[in-house]
């Protein structure tokens, strides 16, 4: 067993984890955080999505190990304070319905906004083009992001909430 | 599902110090990069390790630069680092076209260039691009560095010339040294993420030099040389470029996998090669499209 640190929806936590356990397995199971979904396991669907330093990635292709030392936000480090103005923006648009791709959408979202506080439909679909939805058909989705951009939701530093 | 597999993981603070460790536990041990391909390949039990050298402690592993009249692409280099490059943008366009269909962003972020030519699956997107534009692989090992030409790199799917105990570095494109223009096709089942059921890299030289090379339709990335030769010197015109078409089919060996049929990518590396040729005819001669569209969805001009 290795002892990683990593600081994880902004408190230092520490985890004792084998080489090969994956980080979405040892998010969820030892560390107790339950929005990284198991979807595909392979990097499909995008419902493990996290941000890892600030980057969306999918936590179900990354091994504990690795991220020793580095800065996660999952959903729960998100909207601490009340939901963000995208999340308030996915709720007008009753953008989600089951929510098991929605942890992921709002991070990879909220990492676009960040980067891109304005972006085109266009752009909002190729930064959610790894996160799949079963329910909606995405128009919602989409719209809730571009709009979220549009009222100057991404002009602020939503991701932790603040 | 779990990977069941158990392996010792290992960062090492210095390269000579990973490449030792490769050396001394040769086909048990793997490099570990991004890990987007080798974190499936674990789970599915496809690779069973005793050993993980984490590489991403390297900082002159990292980054995209300027050397010898090549673009340096670092080992640690992601897939969104390339699609984000200025450099990249304002030298090799084609780079920039392909990193931005390759998977998604989740991905993208994590994946390295080096590391899918590591993988080297068939539908590897970076294979035609390298090809075309003749790269070299830089490799470390016990024995010290050395060049591996990309033609000479992959040698059938998942299999390349790396040795065990080796490590590649980076790979090195050179700059062709006159005007050029490219085109990347790749085809998928739907838009958004997906492995290419078939793909194309054009690069077109001034004084009508062709290169042509084919993703997912061999056993490895390929040139077409036949082509190739057929176009050399001459304008393309519609009768050429349908020639061009049917002479590319014959020059690559698809299968029928889960993705495509062979039949289908033969016939529609027929499709890609005539447009991947018109779109970089028309960014030769200044015309666009802008790099970063894909010409097989149906909205591309």
């Amino acid at each position: 067993m290795k002892k990683i640190n990593l600081i994880l929806n902004g408190e230092s936590r520490t985890a004792a984890v084998a080489p090969h356990e994956v980080l979405l397995d040892v998010l969820r199971e030892k560390l107790g955080v339950k929005s990284p979904k198991v979807g595909c396991e392979r990097g499909d669907c995008g419902a493990c999505t996290i941000l890892l330093d600030g980057k969306p990635v999918c936590s179900c292709l990354i091994l504990a190990v690795e991220v020793d030392g580095q800065e996660i936000t999952t959903l729960e480090g998100v909207g601490r304070n009340g939901p963000t103005p995208l999340q308030q923006s996915f709720i007008r648009h009753n953008a989600f319905q089951c929510g098991f791709c929605a942890p992921g959408i709002v991070l990879a979202a909220t990492a676009l906004l960040e980067k891109n506080p304005q972006p085109s439909a266009h752009e909002a679909q190729e930064a959610l083009s790894g996160n799949l939805c079963r329910c909606t058909g995405y128009e919602a989705i989409i719209e809730s992001v571009v709009e979220a951009g549009r009222e100057g939701g991404g002009k602020k530093k939503s991701r932790k909430g603040q | 599902m779990s990977i069941a597999c158990e392996f010792d993981y290992r960062k090492p603070k210095t390269l000579s110090k990973a490449i030792r460790l490769l050396a001394k536990r040769g086909r048990q041990a793997r490099v570990l990069a991004g890990g987007t391909d080798l974190v499936g390949w674990l789970r599915d039990a496809l690779v069973a390790p005793d050993l993980l050298v984490d590489i991403k402690g390297f900082d002159d592993l990292k980054g995209i630069g300027v050397k010898n009249r090549a673009l340096v692409i670092g080992a640690l280099a992601t897939f969104s680092d390339v699609l984000e490059s200025d450099l990249v943008a304002e030298k090799l366009p084609l780079f920039r076209e392909m990193a931005g269909m390759v998977a998604s962003n989740g991905v993208r972020n994590r994946a390295t260039l080096v590391g899918n030519i590591c993988s080297a699956v068939p539908c590897c997107d970076a294979g035609p691009v390298l090809q075309v534009y003749n790269a070299v692989v830089h490799v470390r090992g016990p024995n010290g560095k050395r060049k591996i030409p990309i033609g000479q790199w992959f040698l059938g799917p998942r299999k390349t010339a790396l040795r065990p105990g080796e490590l590649a570095t980076s790979v090195a494109v050179p700059f062709p040294g006159k005007k050029h223009a490219g085109c990347f096709v790749k085809l998928k089942r739907y838009r958004g993420e997906d492995l290419a059921q078939a793909s194309v890299a054009v690069l077109i030289l001034a004084g009508r030099e062709y290169r042509l090379a084919f993703g997912a339709v061999a056993p490895i990335a390929v040139r077409g040389p036949r082509t190739e030769a057929l176009l050399k010197g001459k304008a393309l015109s519609p009768d050429l470029l349908e020639e061009a078409g049917r002479l590319a089919v014959e020059e690559v060996v698809p299968i029928t996998d889960i993705r495509s049929t062979k039949e289908y990518r033969a016939l529609m590396v027929e499709v890609m090669v005539r447009r991947g040729l018109k779109t970089a005819a028309s960014r030769l001669a200044g015309k666009g499209p802008a790099y970063g569209i894909n010409v097989m969805e149906e909205d591309a001009p």
